[in-house]
C-alpha cells in the first residue's frame, strides 16, 4: 500500500488499525484512571471532615481561640466593642479586597469572628493581636489583617476565608 | 555453527552508529548532542528478530509489562501504607476500604507477583526447552538467573509486608533459613532481623528493601536485553540467523505479536484479580500476626513450593538449606553441564522427553511443598528432589555425550518453510503440562490446610456467589441485627465505620440512618481541653467499638480463648478444598470456602460429643471446628432475635444472614469489583480480538 492511496482512500486494514488502537488508548486512559484518584483524599479522610461543634460560651471578651477542622486552624475571635468599630469604620471601596465586615460575620452575632487562620499568600499562620491593624499579622512574609480578618498590607491577595458555619444556639456554632 | 553464525547479527546490530536519521530539526539537535532515538530505534524498531518465533517468545515482553504494573502498583501502595507491626495490617485493610480503587491496587499487586512468577516461571522452561543458556548466550542466561533470585527476594519480603499471620511466620521460617550457617549463623539472624525475634525493625528493613529490589531488577533487567541484543534472539529452530531472510524487523512484526500476548495474559491477570483475588492467597493472612501462635500448616507462596520441598526432604538443617539455594544456584552452571550442541530439544529426541519429566517433577515437587510434611510426602519429597538434581547433574552431561541429535534445518527460513502441521503437538501437550502445572500450584496450598477437619462444611447458596453475585440488602440488615444483638457482646467488629453502612454495595441504610445508629453507641474520644478522656455519642466517622478494651481482658473474660475480631472473620477462615476440586474451583470461580465454613460452624454444635470424641471442661462440641472443641458457647437459638421482615426466626437463617453481613464486612467493595470486572472483560475480549487480526495483517506480507 501507497501512502497516497490510503490517503485518499481508507482500506479495511486501515481501519483495523485505527480501531485496535482506539481501544488500546481508551484502555489506557481508562486504567491510567485508578492510579490518578487514589491520590484524593480516602473515604475516611472524607468522613473524618464532618461538621464539629463549638461551645463559645469559655472564650471572654478581646479574646481568641484556635479549632481544628479538616486539619485547618479555625480563628474564633470573641471581638470587642472597639475591634468591631474599627472594623465598621473603614471605606470599604478603599481596600484590596473589599468586603464589608457585616458580610463576614453573622448579624446578631457581630462580636463573633471565625475565619480560617491560614494566610492567603502561601499558606503560613497569623499571629492575632498583632500588626498594625490590631488583627493579625503573618510572619512569613508579612501580610497584615484587620479585625475583620480583611488584608490590608502585604503581599497576601485576599482576606481570610470565612468556613461555612452557623450558630446552632447562642453560644454554639456548628463549623462545616 | 553456532560460534561462527552468532556475530552475524551482532555484526550488523552492533557495529557502529545506528543508520536512523530523524528528520525534525530539534530531533537532528538532540540526536547529534545525545544520540538516544537511534539507541532506540535499533534496538526495538529495526532490530532484526527471527521469524520463526513462537508465542513463547511474548514472555519476554509479557515480563517487563508485569514488572512495570508492579513498580507502579507498588509505587502508588506506598502512598497509603503503614510500615510499622502495630499498623501495617491495618494500613492494608485500609487502603482496600477507604482509598479509592484500593482494592483494585491492592488486588493487582497481589495477583501481579503470582502472574510475574507464572510468566518468569515459562520464560525460564522456554529458555530451557530451546537452548537459549547455550553459547553465546551464556551471560544473557545468568543475568536471568540473577533477576530470578532478586524476584524472589522482592516477593518474600513483599510478602510479609501485610503482617499477617502467614507474613509473620514466613519471614520466621525463612529468615531462620540463616540460623544455619556454621558458627555465625544466630549472630547473621540476629542481624537480618535487628531484634531478637521478628518484630518491627524487621518490618520496617523489609519495606525499604522492597521497594529497592524492583528498581535493581529493572536494572539488571536492561543487562539482560543488553545481552539479549547483542547476541540475537535464539528461536524454536535453535540455528542463528544468516541472511536478511531470516529476520524481520521488531517493529511491528515482534512488537504487535507482543501487544497480542500481553493482552491475552492480561484476561488471566484480570481473571484473579477481579474475580478470584484470593484464590492464589493463604485465608491465614487475613489474621493480623500472632508472634505467639504458628498457623498449624506454614506455606510459603505458591511460587516457592518446589524449593520448599527441597528444603524439607533433607533431613539436616544445613544441608537442606544448602539443597533448596543450590537448587537455584546450578541454574547458574546450565551452560556448562549441557554441553549438546543442539540447541533447541525440538531436535533432541531424548533432551526433550527428559525435560517434560522435569517440569513435571517440579510441578510435583510445587504440589508436596504444600503437604504435611509426614509419610509418604516425605520419601517422594526424597525421591523428586533426587530426580530435580539429577536432571542437571546426571541427565543433562550424559545426554550430551550419548544422544544422537537430528539434523537442525540449514537456516531458519527454511524452517519456517518446512513448517506443516505436525507444529500442533507439541505445542498442545505444553499448554496441557502447563496448565496442570499452574493449576496444581496454584491450588496445592489450599489442600495443605488443616486436615483434621473431617466434617465438610456444606456449600450454601449465597447471593453474592459468581461472578455477578451481588448481596440480598434484606439479610444484610438482619445479618447486622444478629451481630448487633448476639456477636457483638464478645466480638469486634473493628475495621467497619457506622459510615460503611451506608455505601453502595451495602446494607444500603441512609445517612440519617446511620447517624441515629451511630448516636446509639457511646464512643471513648479526648483528651479534652481539662486532659480528660470523655464518651460521646458516636457518629458515622467512628468505628464499632470493640466489647473488650484490649486482648488480655477479652482473653480473661472468655475462658482463656480471645473472641476474634470479625471484620475479615469470613476470609481468615477456609476448609481443605483439596485434589482435584480446587481446580475446577478456578473454573466455577468458587471462593465462598469462609462463609460456607462460618454458616457450618453456627449451626454445627451438638450438646453431647458423639461416642469416643473427650472435649475438655470449658469447651463445646461443634462438628466443623478443626479439633472440634470450641470455647464458644451455642451463640444462636430459635428466636433470640426478632425480624421485621417476615423472615424464619431460626438459627438457620440466622446463621445465613449473620454471614452474609459478615461477607460484606470482609469486603465492603465486592460488587464494584464484580462490576468493573465485567467492564474490563469486554474491553480486554475486544482488544485482543482487534489485535489478534492486526497482527494477522500485519505478519501476511512477512510469511
Amino acid at each position: 500500500m501507497t501512502t497516497a492511496s490510503s490517503a485518499e482512500q481508507p482500506t479495511r486494514r486501515d481501519f483495523l488499525y485505527v480501531a485496535t488502537g482506539a481501544v488500546a488508548a481508551v484502555g489506557a486512559v481508562a486504567t491510567a484512571w485508578p492510579f490518578i484518584s487514589q491520590m484524593n483524599p480516602d473515604a475516611s479522610t472524607v468522613a473524618a471532615g464532618a461538621p464539629i461543634e463549638v461551645d463559645l460560651s469559655p472564650i471572654a471578651e478581646g479574646q481568641d481561640i484556635k479549632v481544628f477542622w479538616r486539619g485547618k486552624p479555625i480563628f474564633i475571635s470573641h471581638r470587642t466593642k472597639k475591634q468591631i468599630e474599627e472594623a465598621r469604620a473603614v471605606q470599604v471601596s478603599s481596600l484590596p479586597d473589599p468586603q464589608p465586615d457585616d458580610a463576614r460575620v453573622k448579624s446578631g452575632h457581630e462580636q463573633w469572628l471565625v475565619v480560617i487562620g491560614i494566610c492567603t499568600h502561601l499558606g503560613c499562620i497569623p499571629i492575632a493581636h498583632e500588626g498594625a491593624y490590631d488583627g493579625f499579622f503573618c510572619p512569613c512574609h508579612g501580610s497584615v489583617y484587620d479585625t475583620s480578618g480583611r488584608i490590608r498590607q502585604g503581599p497576601a491577595p485576599a482576606n481570610l476565608p470565612v468556613p461555612p458555619y452557623q450558630f446552632v444556639s447562642d453560644t454554639k456554632i456548628q463549623i462545616g | 555453527m553456532p560460534v561462527a553464525s552468532s556475530y552475524f547479527l551482532q555484526d550488523r546490530i552492533m557495529s557502529g552508529p545506528s543508520d536512523y536519521q530523524p528528520s525534525h530539526p530539534v530531533l537532528k539537535w538532540i540526536e547529534r548532542r545525545l544520540p538516544i532515538l537511534g539507541l532506540m530505534h535499533s534496538s526495538f524498531v529495526a532490530y532484526p528478530t527471527p521469524r520463526n518465533l513462537n508465542y513463547w517468545w511474548t514472555f519476554g515482553a509479557i515480563l517487563s509489562f508485569m514488572l512495570a504494573i508492579q513498580i507502579v502498583t507498588g509505587i502508588v501502595l506506598a502512598m497509603h501504607y503503614t510500615p510499622h507491626a502495630d499498623l501495617a495490617f491495618r494500613s492494608v485493610e485500609l487502603i482496600v476500604r477507604d482509598v479509592n480503587y484500593g482494592w483494585l491496587l491492592r488486588n493487582m499487586h497481589a495477583v501481579g507477583a503470582s502472574m510475574f512468577f507464572l510468566a518468569v516461571y515459562i520464560h525460564m522452561f522456554r529458555g530451557l526447552y530451546y537452548g537459549s543458556y547455550k553459547e553465546p548466550r551464556e551471560v544473557l542466561w545468568i543475568l536471568g538467573v540473577i533477576i530470578y533470585l532478586l524476584m524472589m527476594a522482592t516477593g518474600f519480603m513483599g510478602y510479609v509486608l501485610p503482617w499477617g499471620q502467614m507474613s509473620f511466620w514466613g519471614a520466621t521460617v525463612i529468615t531462620n533459613l540463616f540460623s544455619a550457617v556454621p558458627f555465625f549463623g544466630e549472630d547473621i539472624v540476629t542481624l537480618l532481623w535487628g531484634g531478637y525475634s521478628v518484630g518491627n525493625p524487621t518490618l520496617n528493613r523489609f519495606f525499604s528493601l522492597h521497594y529497592l529490589l524492583p528498581f535493581l531488577i529493572a536494572g539488571v533487567v536492561v543487562l539482560h536485553v543488553w545481552a539479549l541484543h547483542v547476541a540475537g534472539q535464539n528461536n524454536p529452530a535453535g540455528v542463528e540467523a544468516k541472511t536478511e531472510k531470516d529476520t524481520v524487523p521488531f517493529t511491528p512484526y515482534a512488537t504487535i505479536k507482543d501487544l497480542f500476548g500481553a493482552s491475552c495474559f492480561a484476561i488471566l491477570y484480570a481473571y484473579f484479580i477481579f474475580y478470584m483475588p484470593n484464590y492464589l492467597g493463604e485465608a491465614d493472612n487475613y489474621i493480623p500476626a500472632n508472634p505467639g501462635v504458628t498457623p498449624p500448616h506454614i506455606v510459603p507462596e505458591w511460587y516457592y513450593l518446589p524449593f520448599y520441598a527441597i528444603l524439607r526432604s533433607i533431613p539436616n538443617k544445613l544441608a537442606g538449606v544448602v539443597a533448596m539455594f543450590g537448587a537455584i544456584i546450578v541454574l547458574v552452571f546450565l551452560p556448562w553441564l549441557d554441553s549438546a550442541r543442539t540447541r533447541s530439544s525440538k531436535y533432541r529426541p531424548l533432551a526433550k522427553q527428559f525435560f517434560w519429566i522435569f517440569v513435571a517433577v517440579c510441578v510435583l515437587l510445587g504440589y508436596l511443598g504444600a503437604q504435611p510434611a509426614e509419610g509418604i510426602y516425605v520419601i517422594a519429597g526424597r525421591i523428586l528432589t533426587f530426580c530435580y538434581f539429577a536432571y542437571f547433574l546426571i541427565v543433562l552431561p550424559l545426554l550430551a555425550r550419548i544422544e544422537k541429535p537430528r539434523p537442525v534445518p540449514n537456516s531458519i527460513a527454511d524452517d519456517v518453510l518446512a513448517k506443516t502441521g505436525s507444529k500442533a503437538t507439541p505445542m498442545v501437550s505444553t499448554v496441557i503440562a502447563l496448565a496442570v502445572a499452574g493449576a496444581l500450584f496454584a491450588g496445592s496450598t489450599d489442600s495443605a490446610r488443616a486436615s483434621e477437619r473431617v466434617d465438610t462444611p456444606p456449600a450454601v447458596k449465597w447471593s453474592f456467589a459468581g461472578p455477578f453475585g451481588t448481596f440480598d440488602r434484606g439479610a444484610l440488615q438482619r445479618g447486622l441485627k444478629v451481630y448487633k444483638e448476639v456477636c457483638a457482646n464478645c466480638h469486634g467488629l473493628s475495621y467497619i465505620a457506622f459510615r460503611n453502612l451506608a455505601d453502595q454495595g451495602g446494607p444500603g441504610y441512609s445517612t440519617a440512618q446511620v447517624n441515629a445508629l451511630a448516636a446509639e453507641y457511646k464512643v471513648k474520644d479526648g483528651p479534652n481541653d481539662q486532659g480528660e478522656m470523655f464518651e460521646r455519642p458516636g457518629r458515622a466517622a467512628d468505628y464499632f467499638p470493640s466489647p473488650f478494651p484490649n486482648e488480655q481482658m477479652a482473653r480473661a473474660a472468655n475462658g482463656g480463648a480471645a473472641p476474634p475480631d470479625l471484620s475479615l472473620i469470613t476470609k481468615a477462615r477456609s476448609y481443605k478444598r483439596g485434589f482435584p476440586t480446587f481446580i475446577f474451583d478456578f473454573f466455577s470461580n468458587y471462593q465462598e470456602q469462609g462463609p460456607d465454613y462460618l454458616a457450618a460452624l453456627l449451626v454445627g454444635f451438638e450438646d453431647e460429643p458423639p461416642a469416643g470424641a473427650t472435649i475438655p471442661e470449658g469447651s463445646y462440641y461443634n462438628k466443623y471446628f478443626p479439633g472440634h472443641a470450641i470455647k464458644m458457647p451455642r451463640p444462636l437459638s430459635d428466636g433470640q432475635v426478632t425480624y421485621d421482615d417476615g423472615s424464619p426466626t431460626t438459627v438457620e437463617q440466622y446463621a445465613k444472614d449473620v454471614t452474609a453481613f459478615l461477607m460484606w464486612a470482609a469486603e465492603p467493595h465486592m460488587e464494584a469489583r464484580k462490576r468493573l470486572g465485567f467492564q474490563v472483560f469486554v474491553v480486554l475480549l475486544l482488544l485482543s480480538s482487534l489485535l489478534y487480526f492486526t497482527k494477522k495483517k500485519v505478519w501476511a506480507g512477512a510469511h
